[in-house]
């Protein structure tokens, strides 16, 4: 779909699009980035897609950040960034549609040697954030959840996100464990790595 | 305090701060994070309120009514089928002169399922005599419940109003919204505190039986409220900016209009996108502007004829659909219109039903549409945008 007003004065700062599986903290992950980035003074809208969401069924969320109030209340076809909450989607969902051509992905990544099937002309970072939210206690050892720290590791890679506000809106934001969960951004923050070419 | 909240939680804290006094509701997609955060702010304590859990819309509308002619401000919300089930009591509150306060947040109506946006469902209600405000952001949702209490309460109007948030675009959609104090909320909104109202140990009728000889003069006092409200809305939105620093443009909101050639006129979540547009085309030369209605009851007759003796080219862009007629509000611009001594070209675009959405390009398109209609004259009067089948510029 050409959308070339978007390029120009329509587009807002930045746009994230978050994917995963219900029961994951998807559309709360987009709605923490939205908060932690208000929190640094910026104006935020975060939205799911308007689906019917299921456990274990995909679910996209957005976040668009802005230094001006946002009014575009239309889908977010051109993101800048692409998160990944569970690299099995990497199969079946086109993750990468639409990511802007100098635009970045952030998968949790078990293991990150063999990531070759993104194509090199995004920048590609990748994190385990599965084992790191198992070895925080987050959620359960066979199903944690990982959107806590995907959003540590999403600090690290976007420079217009500090780490701290992220984390104090994790603090805030977590119903249960809140220690356990700014410990495992934290952690996701410093093992976020880029995958060179 | 400026916070991050969904259109749904905006609606509740604008009944909470409203000093709601008896809410009666019942669940619906994608309605109940409202009724649910009322029930979270009854339960705590935090808002001094009956909640009364009722077993279908109809019985919800019902409670309302009854609670209101006791004298009590109510809140309740609903959407889609919830809605249209409320029709026979929708048009009792409003015949009864009840001051209800309603959020309905706009869905399509079934078959198929749809649990995503349209304005359908708003719409079918326009004759039920209730006030309708179309919001374009989580913010006027929670001013407009706030205000709407106190335009439909002043005992000139005395009528229900339907504040409509359109569903998952506002509903689920997380942005900033400033919630004002409690304080300054009392002082704006004073309580509820109606003329007549049941009262143990005073006999008074209320909804009798009147013969020919009087009905007619009762319809006739409901026109005279509704044209009291189209001034009170004004009228308290003046106030509501010096209490609050904030104005929604009363029942037409100009946007860019004023050197405009081609204007879109639209209602709802898609008018804060097609400002964006409106900006976009503007820097590339085009003189084009947006008027937003956002009160469909009462109509801003005066306001668009007004505009449109001023322009060249009117777009109507409906999220819904009259069967056998056009746009509800393409027929409704167009014979406020009618009189005007010179008109503009028209014509109405019906586009985002189900959930589909209006992208900035189609917005575009149809801007770019009208201008050259405006120039060479219309074709197909009604067209229905990004539909499968039909012209790819749509898409």
């Amino acid at each position: 779909m050409p959308h070339n007003l978007h390029e120009h004065s329509v587009s807002p700062l930045i746009e994230v699009r978050f994917h995963g599986r219900g029961g994951q903290g998807v559309v709360i992950a987009s709605e923490v980035l939205a908060k932690a980035a208000f929190r640094m003074g910026y104006e935020v809208s975060a939205f799911p897609f308007f689906g019917v969401e299921r456990r274990g069924a995909p679910v996209t969320a957005y976040t668009r950040i802005d230094s001006r109030p946002i009014r575009v209340k239309t889908n977010i076809y051109w993101p800048d960034y692409v998160v990944v909450l569970d690299s099995s989607l990497l199969e079946g969902v086109d993750v990468l549609e639409g990511l802007k051509v100098k635009g970045s992905v952030l998968v949790n990544w078990p293991d990150g040697k063999k990531l070759k099937d993104l194509p090199s002309k995004f920048r590609r970072f990748v994190l385990d954030a599965t084992s790191i939210a198992a070895s925080h206690g987050i959620g359960s050892q066979t199903a944690p959840i990982v959107n806590t720290a995907i959003l540590g590791g999403f600090a690290r890679i976007c420079d217009a996100i500090e780490l701290e506000p992220v984390l104090e809106t994790i603090r805030e934001a977590a119903p249960v464990k809140k220690q356990e969960n700014v410990a495992a951004a934290r952690e996701a923050y410093e093992r976020t790595i880029e995958v060179t070419p | 305090m400026r916070m991050v909240m969904t259109g749904n939680y905006a609606s509740a804290y604008g009944a909470k701060l409203s000093r709601a006094e008896v809410i009666a509701a019942y669940p619906i997609t994608p309605q109940t994070s409202i009724v649910e955060k009322l029930a979270e702010f009854v339960s705590s304590g935090e808002l001094k309120a009956q909640y009364i859990p009722v077993e279908s819309e109809h019985s919800a509308m019902a409670a309302c009514i009854a609670a209101e002619t006791a004298g009590a401000r109510t809140y309740t919300a609903t959407s889609s089928h919830g809605l249209t089930l409320m029709h026979e009591v929708l048009m009792w509150a409003s015949g009864a002169r009840l001051p209800i306060v309603m959020t309905n947040v706009s869905r399509a109506m079934a078959p198929p399922w749809s649990v995503w946006v349209d304005n359908m469902d708003s719409i079918a209600q326009r004759d039920t005599g209730w006030l309708q405000f179309f919001c374009q952001n989580n913010q006027e949702v929670l001013d407009t419940i706030i205000m709407a209490y106190k335009i439909c309460e002043s005992r000139r109007v005395m009528l229900p109003a339907m504040i409509i948030e359109d569903a998952f675009i506002l509903s689920h959609t997380s942005e900033p919204v400033d919630v004002p104090d409690q304080e300054v909320v009392d002082r704006f909104l004073p309580p509820y505190a109606p003329e007549l109202k049941i009262e143990v140990g005073k006999a008074m009728g209320f909804g009798s039986l009147v013969k020919p000889d009087q009905y007619m003069e009762f319809r006739y006092k409901d026109m005279l409220a509704m044209k009291e409200a189209a001034e009170r809305v004004k009228a308290v939105e003046k106030e509501f900016k010096q209490v609050f620093g904030r104005e929604y443009g009363g029942l037409l909101e100009k946007y860019m209009c004023d050197d405009a050639e081609t204007v879109l006129i639209t209602a709802g979540s898609v008018a804060a996108t097609a400002k964006d547009v409106v900006d976009a085309m503007r820097a590339r030369g085009a003189r084009v502007g947006l008027a937003r209605i956002r009160a469909f009851r009462p109509f801003p007759h005066e306001e668009l004829r007004a505009l449109a003796s001023k322009v060249v080219g009117i777009a109507v862009l409906d999220r819904s659909y009259t069967f056998g007629a056009a746009g509800a509000m393409f027929t409704e611009v167009k014979a406020s219109v009618y009189s005007c001594h010179k008109r503009p070209v028209m014509k109405n675009y019906i586009a985002g039903l189900g959930g589909r959405d209006i992208t900035t390009k189609i917005i575009s398109n149809i801007m770019d549409d009208m201008a050259v209609a405006a120039k060479r004259g219309v074709e197909d009067e009604v067209e229905w945008v990004d539909v499968a089948g039909l012209p790819r510029r749509w898409r």
